[in-house]
């Protein structure tokens, strides 16, 4: 009984500590307003690229794709005449899908280096609970106000990180290259389905099981921005 | 020779039993095809509960290109049974019916009228072939369209580009030949010593039968036998659909991941058939023609 | 001009010494005989008595266990395709295809010959056998007589030199047989043809055949010429002794020798009826134990009898 009551003072204690720290910061930071800016001179844009699928059980060549966005949070990517295989619901949180949610809250968490740049850590939570992200943290370069890295966390579709490089469209705070990284599960299917009976090369299956993260890598040739897209490509 | 292949020819397309097999992979076809058209989609989701867990896969991914390869999954366990309904009936249906002796009182040698028979029997097996291919590839790309491949096997996926399928096809239904034509040799030696057909007939189909047990039990005691079996390499059609990987996981289009594979399997098939052939010669030539 | 010569005077067939045996059984036993240009040679034998074997062996169907085939003066195991050629043959039963019609059974053979055998060809072979009218029917359809006769115009239709008929009035109803006899002495006077045909009926044989072999159980029984065999001046004596051996040697040691029948069993002649009483003197003189001696009516009879006591 004595167990149960200090363990509920406690988290009272700790609840109560949250809130008023949210409450402390509970306005976006400045330099998540800059970044917003940046990319609010883009309505929309279609970018040409390749994409590369790197995941353990998945044997995919390089495809062309073509990448549609319309703000706020229009997102498609389109294989040229093909099957594409996308994270489940993760290329849709990009940080204009995430920046331009209504509300969130920002907390900034120091600074990190990365690959040699020294970058900036926010945290964001959204406001609105109905929302498929529960929190997402970003790594933003204060001097050019660019994302170099998200990672989000889903409330159906697991974590996601999103690793940027820019290039010609840097301006634009538009990315050259794009690397989704989320966790792959487990792919089998019966023999009895596949009808893949006999001997299977142990090797490869090994091989196939040992990497457990998958990538999928989106690098961008070309950007078209604010010449209109129709909203039925979505 | 072309003359006794041409009348070989003609015996089997006049009987009856011939069309069987033909109807029967028509209607089994397109069965399927009406099944995958209805239900497919479930079908499909079904397969890819595991990538829907990770990914989403956006396009077509139930298209004939895939239909043809379930087709044929399916399909090319059971077509040695229709192909021994005619291969191991060449030389013991005439012996039955009492008919051998009037070839054999024709001026060609029986070693010719054998070959004859074999080739006759190779015809049909390939025209069954082609009929499957049509049914199986086209009639499918014209019914579900087409789009990339996008193969669930047991441990992977793999994604091949629509581009990239057409040719695999082709080397499939080739090697596939290959396969059925094994199953027309061993259907044609047994028909080389038996005077019945039914004995033939049945003994091929237990064989294969037989054997493809042997070929896809996981047994440490049957794996010793397996690379010798010709059903273990009569499936290796599949190897045309995998695809190789470079160093970046990329798969690189236009390659084959286990060329040596087909190319073993291509030789102990070609090793199976002259054996048979060559076995059914010899039977028939020391044999005293008595039905 | 020599060529066609040689042909005449030579033996179309010639078998030498040949046997078969199928494991202990000799179906063929150390058969000869020859078969001259442009005869009708009468194979006579019971159901079983090795016809049908001698005949696949002639047509190198069956492998002989001994002995050589000899056929336009080739060896049938040499020169198999060259024989072949120029001849054809119907073996026992008219086995066909089915699903096949008369024309189409013809059509299907003649593409299998050397020959050139066109339309017309197959027309006025099935004229030849009376088909002509059922040509477009399937085999299917035909009682065991129309099919008798589609195998002999399968076995005529590219107009070979030597025919081979086994059995061929098998199934076929008296105008059949009378049909086929006509067919028989049609090819042999008017075409030249060489015929072999065989038959367990010496009374199907007798009237279209030249020359008659008579073989049971394998064995060469009577060879000769249909004439002298059937000549009702000649009759056929058993001699009933207790010691045939001994019989035996004083016949072949005289000249009765000539008049001996092969048997198995038994003491057989064929001999002029007004030799009887010699042939009965020189028995008695040599002191053979005569139990009788038993005349036969016929060819027929001792056919009957030699058959019947296997």
């Amino acid at each position: 009984m004595k167990n149960i009551t200090s363990f509920l003072s406690a988290s009272t204690i700790l609840f109560l500590s949250l809130l008023l720290s949210l409450r402390a910061s509970a306005q976006v930071d400045p330099l998540i307003e800059k970044v917003a800016q940046k990319l609010a001179l883009v309505n929309d844009y279609v970018a040409e690229g390749s994409m590369k699928t790197d995941v353990s059980f998945i044997k995919a060549s390089l495809g062309k794709v073509k990448v549609y966005f319309k703000k706020p949070n229009l997102l498609k990517v389109k294989k040229e005449g093909g099957i594409s295989l996308l994270p489940r619901g993760g290329v849709s949180l990009t940080i204009n899908t995430l920046l331009n949610t209504k509300g969130y809250t920002s907390i900034p968490v120091g600074t990190q280096l990365l690959n040699g740049k020294k970058l900036t850590v926010i945290k964001l939570i959204p406001n609105d609970d109905n929302l498929d992200w529960v929190i997402s943290t970003l790594w933003i370069d204060p001097v050019e106000a660019l994302v170099y890295k998200t990672a989000t966390t889903t409330k159906e579709n697991g974590s996601y990180e999103i690793t940027m490089q820019y290039g010609a469209y840097a301006q634009q705070g538009l990315a050259s290259k794009i690397i989704f990284s989320f966790n792959t599960k487990d792919y089998k299917l019966p023999n009895g389905i596949t009808l893949e009976f006999g001997d299977e090369d142990p090797a490869s299956k090994q091989k196939m099981l040992k990497n457990k993260k998958g990538t999928i890598e989106i690098t961008y040739n070309k950007y078209t921005i604010n010449k209109g897209i129709p909203n039925n490509i979505f | 020779m072309w003359s006794l292949i041409k009348v070989e020819l003609y015996k089997i397309f006049s009987r009856p039993r011939t069309y069987i097999a033909f109807g029967a992979i028509a209607a089994l076809i397109v069965v399927i095809q009406l099944g995958l058209k209805i239900d497919g989609d479930f079908y499909a989701s079904f397969l890819m509960k595991d990538i829907n867990d990770t990914l989403t896969v956006d396009g077509k991914v139930l298209n004939g290109y895939l239909i043809c390869y379930i087709l044929l999954q399916l399909l090319l366990v059971h077509v040695p049974l229709l192909v021994a309904l005619i291969a191991a009936d060449m030389i013991s249906g005439e012996a039955n019916l009492g008919t051998l002796r009037l070839l054999f009182t024709t001026p060609y040698s029986r070693t010719r009228w054998v070959l004859a028979k074999f080739i006759a029997a190779s015809i049909y097996t390939i025209l069954l072939l082609i009929w499957l291919a049509f049914l199986a590839l086209f009639v499918s790309m014209w019914i579900f369209g087409t789009d990339d491949l996008f193969l669930m096997k047991s441990n992977y996926v793999v994604l091949i580009e629509q581009n990239d399928v057409l040719w695999r096809y082709v080397g499939a239904f080739v090697f596939a030949s290959f396969a059925l034509l094994t199953v027309t040799s061993l259907g044609f030696l047994l028909s080389s010593l038996s005077s019945n057909s039914i004995g033939p007939i049945v003994g091929t189909m237990s064989a294969i039968v037989f054997f493809t047990i042997l070929s896809t039990l996981n047994i440490p005691l049957f794996t010793l036998v397996k690379p010798y079996l010709f059903t273990t390499h009569m499936n290796n059609w599949k190897e045309f659909f995998d695809i190789q990987v470079n160093a970046n996981n990329e798969a690189i289009t236009g390659s084959i991941l286990n060329i040596p594979k087909i190319k073993t399997s291509l030789v102990v098939l070609t090793l199976h058939i002259i054996l048979f052939v060559s076995a059914s010669i010899i039977i028939i030539k020391k044999k005293d023609i008595l039905s | 001009m020599f060529g066609v010569f040689c042909y005449y005077v030579m033996s179309v067939i010639k078998v030498q010494n040949i046997s078969k045996h199928f494991g202990s059984l000799k179906a063929v036993d150390d058969l000869s005989f020859e078969v001259q240009a442009g005869q009708v040679f009468g194979f006579l034998g019971q159901n079983g008595s090795g016809k049908s074997t001698t005949i696949r062996m002639l047509l190198s169907l069956i492998h002989p266990t001994s002995g050589q085939i000899e056929i336009f003066g080739k060896r049938i195991e040499k020169d198999r395709e060259a024989i072949l050629e120029q001849v054809g043959a119907i073996i026992e039963r008219p086995d066909l295809y089915p699903y096949l019609s008369a024309r189409e059974h013809l059509e299907l053979f003649a593409k299998v010959r050397k020959q050139k055998i066109g339309e017309a060809d197959i027309n006025a072979t099935l004229e030849k056998v009376g088909l002509a009218h059922r040509a477009k029917d399937k085999v299917q359809t035909f009682s065991l007589g129309m099919k008798q006769r589609l195998g002999i115009g399968i076995a005529l239709v590219h107009n070979p030199s030597l025919i081979i008929l086994d059995e061929p009035t098998n199934g076929l109803d008296p105008q059949g047989i009378a049909d086929i006899r006509q067919l028989i002495q049609y090819l042999a006077k008017e075409e030249g043809k060489t015929v072999l045909v065989s038959s367990h009926l010496l009374s199907e044989i007798e009237q279209v055949a030249h020359q008659i072999l008579i073989i049971h159980q394998g064995k060469k029984m009577v060879e000769g010429v249909t004439k002298e065999l059937l000549d009702p001046e000649k009759r056929i004596v058993q001699i009933k002794t207790t010691d045939d051996a001994n019989a035996l040697k004083v016949i072949t040691a005289g000249s009765f020798s000539n008049y001996l029948l092969p048997r198995g069993e038994g003491v057989y002649l064929k001999i002029p009826t007004r030799e009887i009483p010699l042939l009965n003197e020189s028995l008695v003189k040599a002191e053979v134990a005569l139990l009788g001696i038993e005349t036969k009516n016929s060819l027929e009879d001792y056919f009957l009898q030699i058959t019947s006591n296997a």
